[in-house]
């Protein structure tokens, strides 16, 4: 709880490597994040995400490298980053046989929060995660929305300057997770420095700088506009069409066309403008016999982004 | 190390314990029941023991003998037999076991020697038994009177004890009804809080690992000696009710005396409680899941403690090796201060060397349960 004074970096990390074995979870991994930002971790299940973030925690000892959590070494002095973090892990970790209240004095306990601000700090976390009325249900009881509420409004109990929240809305409801990303939001307007990971890529909108990692790599580090217009190197494109199959066999590989993938039941290409245009697109396809519903220049999404980084990451050309 | 620290997590087991059925049981049910069991069920005396005679004489003096025999206690006498086939064959087919033969000529060496001799036939499969039911006959015998021996043979174990006609002035010292309960119950009460205590705290480690809810509370500020403490507080204070319920049991329920000093049973209670709560602990932090810890944690207590504690087999008949072996069993160092509080009426100052040793227990594994686990995933 001791504020650390706000120079320099939350987090510096520099080429941080996890092995399991001969198995490498992180694979020199290195970046800054600035205080009062939120970063998402992006990327499929066991790119890497988690062990990074519990690494930062220092719940795993770094294999190599080096990382900073408030100016403090976190493989030297873990007890010292503990004291200046929030935890929310991946599986919901709070004691399913106490109540909520129960909960929030623990972990109130735990961080040594004063006596005389306890009721307060533990008014506003039941607020916050809109568990007024409910003080004294077991939290085994409490629908999935709401334990990761409260288990936010443990973390921060003690007013953390830095969180770390692993895929906090995983198996939660569409509302639930909206209402949670405002909660984010609004600790983040606070000053509070968020480290969140998810593998809903539509959530990585809301964060201000995204690291996409796949397979133990950074692929990137950038806010989710600029990695949009950079990384993509061309117009995307969507097709409405009948024979999805068909048409992606036909335009594999042509002159301009840069990337093609079926999404749902479009197809998205990547092409290049000065080679291919979408009128020029939709009269092959009609001269194929594969009638077009719809054609049209469309903003690329950060899934879009993703599936063609890890196409140019991964030999095979997929992601895991 | 906080004391802050240490009450939240006190606290937080406290509730779990309250609403956990399982840790209720064990808690609160075990102890009675074992009380129960070990106190009614394991008795080495020996009572009403079938006895078959054989009277070769048919005087006046033999069936005056044979009547002392059926007043006494230990034994009953079950049939009248002819001859020694039968003896033989009652002894075989379990019908008794043993068999008292009195010599044809037993009124007349009476009275012309002095002293005549009775033969003792003893099923020797269990030696201890035989020894015992031998040891009484001779003690009826005695009771007779003082000029009769008992020319002993046994069949089938260990060899027949032959009484030199010396007479032995008997005078027991603490236990002077020769009760094996009030021998036994006492290390009963070792067992049920060597027990108790380990079953309970092997659960409590692995129960946070099992739930997922260790990951969180490690990426907390808590120390581990913190967490050691904070958890082991509350079963230490179910482990003392628990010793108040088996010495107000042991007292009031079985007559057990208690004899020594209630101060030094606290104090050595708690040095044994310090021991078997810090061993379910470690237990409970190698052993990440609960059904593995608690059958390891009944592993450690009750097989040393009910084998090699010397609660009920005493150890200086055990062999050298085994004997060598029991000094690392930490209960039985408190089934001897029991033994002593109970029967002997001993204080502290004369249980320096076992209290030393549990003293030296508690300590090594405090020290071990402190850094039971680090604050580590991998």
């Amino acid at each position: 709880m001791t504020e650390v004074a706000p120079k320099g970096p939350a987090i510096e990390v520099e080429n941080l490597v996890k092995r399991f074995g001969d198995f490498t979870a992180v694979d020199h991994i290195s970046f800054q994040v600035e205080r009062g930002t939120i970063i998402g971790f992006l990327g499929p299940n066991g790119a890497g995400k988690s062990t990074t973030i519990r690494m930062l925690c220092g719940l795993l000892s770094p294999s190599e490298g080096r990382a900073f959590v408030s100016g403090i070494d976190v493989a030297k002095d873990p007890e010292t980053v503990r004291e200046h973090i929030g935890y929310m892990s991946q599986k919901f970790s709070l004691y399913g046989d106490l109540t909520v209240m129960e909960n929030l004095r623990f972990f109130g306990g735990i961080y040594r929060v004063p006596k005389t601000i306890l009721p307060e700090r533990i008014r506003f976390a039941v607020t916050m995660a809109g568990l007024e009325g409910r003080e004294d249900f077991l939290v085994s009881t409490l629908a999935g929305g709401w334990k990761q509420r409260l288990a936010l409004g443990c973390a921060i109990l003690h007013r953390p300057p830095i969180l770390f929240l692993d895929e906090p809305t995983s198996g939660v409801d569409p509302e639930s997770r909206r209402r949670f990303w405002d909660l984010i939001h609004s600790l983040s307007e606070d000053g509070v420095t968020i480290v969140v990971s998810t593998h809903y890529m539509d959530e990585a909108e809301y964060c201000n700088t995204i690291a996409l990692i796949n397979r133990g790599r950074l692929l990137a580090l950038e806010s989710p506009t600029a990695l949009k217009k950079r990384k993509l190197g061309g117009d995307l494109l969507s097709i409405e069409c009948q024979d999805i199959g068909k048409a992606i066999s036909l335009l594999e590989g042509q002159p301009g066309i840069l990337d093609i993938a079926a999404f749902g039941n479009a197809v998205h290409l990547l092409v290049d403008p000065a080679k291919v245009s979408a009128g020029d697109l939709e009269s092959r396809l009609t001269t194929a016999g594969i009638p077009v519903d719809r054609i049209g220049l469309i903003e690329p999404s950060i899934d879009d982004i993703f599936v063609r980084m890890v196409g140019e990451n991964s030999p095979q050309g997929g992601a895991g | 190390m906080r004391w802050g620290r240490i009450r939240a997590i006190a606290v937080k087991e406290t509730i779990q314990i309250r609403r956990d059925t399982r840790s209720l049981i064990i808690a609160l049910f075990m102890p009675f029941m074992q009380m129960i069991l070990l106190g009614y069920g394991v008795s080495l005396d020996i009572k009403h023991l079938p006895v078959c005679v054989y009277d070769r004489e048919g005087s006046q003096n033999s069936q005056a003998l044979l009547k002392h025999f059926q007043a006494s206690e230990y034994f009953s006498i079950i049939a009248v037999l002819k001859n020694y086939r039968e003896a033989k064959a009652a002894l075989d087919s379990d019908r008794c076991r043993i068999v008292i033969a009195i010599p044809y000529d037993f009124s007349q060496k009476l009275s012309d020697s002095g002293g005549s001799t009775v033969q003792v036939l003893a099923d020797a499969s269990d030696d201890n038994t035989a020894n015992i039911a031998i040891g009484y006959a001779q003690s009826v015998v005695d009771g007779f009177a003082g000029n009769l021996a008992v020319a002993a043979q046994g069949f089938g174990g260990s060899p027949a004890m032959q009484n030199q006609g010396v007479d032995l002035e008997e005078r027991v010292w603490y236990n002077e009804d020769l009760d094996s309960r009030n021998y036994i119950i006492p290390g009963v009460v070792a067992l049920i809080m060597a027990l108790v205590g380990a079953l309970l705290t092997s659960l409590t480690i692995s129960r946070e690992w099992e739930r997922g809810t260790m990951e969180l509370l490690i990426s907390t500020p808590v120390q581990p000696s913190e967490v050691m403490l904070g958890k082991l507080l509350p079963y230490f204070a179910i482990g003392m009710l628990d010793a108040v319920f088996c010495l107000v049991f042991s007292v009031f329920w079985f007559h057990v005396p208690f004899r020594g000093s209630l101060f030094a049973l606290f104090f050595t209670t708690s040095l044994f409680l310090v021991v078997v709560l810090g061993v379910g602990f470690l237990i409970s932090a190698a052993i990440k899941s609960q059904v593995g810890a608690s059958q390891i944690a009944v592993l450690v207590t009750l097989l040393p403690t009910s084998l090699l504690s010397g609660y009920a087999f005493p150890i200086d008949q055990m062999p050298p090796l085994v004997q060598g072996v029991t000094y690392l069993v930490f209960a039985r160092y408190y089934v001897t201060i029991l033994k002593a509080l109970f029967l002997k009426g001993s204080g502290l100052a004369d249980l320096t060397r076992p209290v030393l040793a549990m003293g030296i227990y508690a300590l090594v594994v405090a020290f071990l349960a402190g850094r039971a686990f680090n604050k580590r995933l991998d």
